[in-house]
């Protein structure tokens, strides 16, 4: 097995095995093959671009093209174990209402972001007052998909708001993961297993 | 000259057993005209059938034998293709009602005269009843994958929701699991066309020579239209003028999509019997998958354990987008596993037939599991 983008591979560890999985956004399914291969997981996946879902088809996999933003509701509730939001949260146009849906199609959920707080974006922003442009926010602001920047105090403040809990959370920098000290400042990325 | 390496093979039987048919009726000595590609294993597990489109034929990759043109899925079917014909036992067949060598109204009748009108109205369920008949006598249980684009996706819709154990796959191009307002509309304007055709004679031209040449040649202009796109057209024509640099004042083919479309409408008389037309369009019209099981498209589908695929173009205004992801969403609630994807084209909905390479790999990814 090729190896998963770190974010994903704490996901993969942290799904039970057997169980049903719908991958949201799943890109060309990596984590869905991965989740099949190794833990005889009931793999589904959702993925906007038309490319990805070929992908993900050659790999035999259950994937319907579709927009987390407004395809989610086809889904009755609790029809799967987990349902999964890798890198995609930020790129929903209400991520509010994802995280709904994501607990709704989902008995658990598990969210990964990159987080807007992690000190090179504070400085980038302090020192030069430019959008920034790091390894995990490659593309320029006018240009990148993620239309709604979040920061790990911010996701911990809606998960709140809406009285969801919070099962395990994660946190990276660069591919190595750190303790939760100071997060909101030295983590790159994080990951949330969520529950209602 | 057809590639060896392909396996030709096939033929015409003769069904064994009457044909109960949707309509109360049933049909004797239905002969069924197919082809074969590739060889069967011996624990005939490999076998893949094809479902034609509504004037499709069983020459998938071989030439038609009144046109002489390469069969019509040759870009997807053969060796190391998409549907690879080395590894799969490919099997196609003239639908029932249609004219290629398949019992339809052009056929004899227990009198020895053409059915013609006398021909029972029949059912994509029908056309899928003798495709089964023909899986028995060929001795294959189960199918690896059936396939089907356009009215070739509705019967593999319908061979899952009725003979959910006979196929581990299904894939469904281009297609819908029932016909809209619109769509029975444009073949209603078809099947007038032939039947204000005074040659038509209610249907009993064959003794005359020509039928209803005229009324068929329109019919197959309008759902022509049907199968393309407008930026398709717009690009291959324009507004562009037939030999000639000034319009004539006249009702000549001036426009370069008028002449396109008299040869299309001339050139398909020449291989289709408009009979048929009338019998085939009528089965397409009637197919409603949710209303063969109390209404709900999920309760078609319940039990089914093939894995599906649905494909969509998003230049298709005939079976558009929303009629794959509604096939799509009843197959999630009735919790069978299913993928689908539009794909971008700028054919219309003949983009299955064409050259998309994005189709290949969905293709061949699903089946290759």
């Amino acid at each position: 097995m090729t190896a998963l983008r770190p974010d994903l591979a704490i996901i993969a560890a942290n799904v039970a095995p057997g169980s049903r999985v719908l991958d949201i956004g799943c890109g060309d399914g990596a984590l869905l093959a991965a989740l099949r291969n190794d833990k005889q997981v009931d793999a589904r996946g959702m993925e906007l671009d038309p490319h990805g879902v070929a992908e993900c088809v050659a790999k035999g996999l259950s994937v319907m093209q579709g927009d987390a933003d407004t395809d989610l509701s086809d889904y009755p509730d609790a029809a799967f174990d987990y349902a999964i939001l890798s890198q995609t949260l930020q790129t929903t146009k209400r991520p509010d209402m994802v995280l709904d849906e994501l607990l709704r199609v989902g008995r658990k959920g598990f969210v990964s972001f990159p987080n807007f707080a992690h000190w090179k974006v504070r400085a980038s922003l302090l020192w030069n007052g430019r959008m920034p442009v790091t390894r995990l926010l490659p593309i320029a602001w006018y240009e990148t998909p993620n239309i709604h920047h979040v920061t790990i105090r911010d996701f911990r403040e809606l998960v709140a708001a809406k009285g969801y809990r919070i099962e395990g959370e994660w946190f990276l920098s660069g591919d190595r993961q750190i303790g939760p000290l100071a997060a909101n400042w030295r983590a790159e990325h994080a990951v949330f297993q969520l529950s209602r | 000259m057809v590639d060896p390496a392909l396996n030709l093979a096939g033929g015409s039987l003769i069904l064994p057993q009457p044909l109960p048919l949707d309509g109360g009726q049933s049909l004797e000595r239905v002969e069924v005209a197919y082809e074969t590609y590739g060889k069967l294993n011996a624990e005939k597990s490999n076998a893949v059938l094809i479902c034609h489109a509504l004037t499709g034929d069983h020459h998938v990759a071989s030439p038609h034998p009144i046109t002489g043109k390469a069969g019509w899925w040759v870009r997807t079917v053969g060796p190391g293709k998409p549907i690879d014909t080395d590894r799969y036992f490919v099997i196609c067949a003239n639908v029932l009602g249609s004219c290629l060598g398949t019992t339809g109204p052009a056929s004899p009748a227990g009198d020895g005269q053409p059915w013609a009108m006398r021909f029972p109205v029949i059912t994509i369920r029908d056309m899928v009843r003798t495709l089964v008949a023909l899986l028995d006598s060929l001795g294959i249980d189960q199918l690896h994958a059936v396939i089907g684009g356009s009215m070739g996706g509705m019967q593999a819709l319908s061979f899952a929701a009725n003979w959910p154990e006979r196929t581990r796959a299904v894939l469904v191009i281009a297609s819908t699991a029932r016909h809209s307002a619109q769509n029975i509309a444009f073949h209603e304007v078809g099947r007038q066309a032939i039947m204000a055709d005074p040659k038509w004679e209610g249907g009993n031209y064959y003794a005359k020579g020509k039928g209803p040449e005229s009324g068929l040649a329109v019919a197959r202009m309008a759902a022509h239209i049907t199968y393309l796109s407008e930026a398709g057209l717009t690009e291959k024509f324009g507004r562009r003028l037939q030999d000639r640099t000034e319009k004539t004042f006249g009702f000549d083919a001036d426009f370069q999509v008028e002449s396109y479309l008299r040869h299309q409408g001339l050139s398909f008389t020449d291989r289709f019997d408009a009979n048929s037309y009338l019998y085939i369009t009528r089965a397409m019209d009637y197919f409603d998958l949710a209303e063969e099981h109390g209404g709900r498209l999920a309760e078609a589908f319940a039990g089914v354990k093939a894995r599906f695929c649905l494909v969509s173009f998003d230049t298709d205004w005939l079976y558009p987008t929303a009629e794959s992801r509604v096939i799509a969403h009843a197959l999630n609630a009735a919790g069978a596993p299913v993928s689908f994807v539009e794909l971008s084209a700028p054919f219309g909905h003949d983009s299955f037939l064409l050259d998309v390479p994005a189709q290949d790999r969905v293709i061949a990814g699903f089946l290759n599991q």
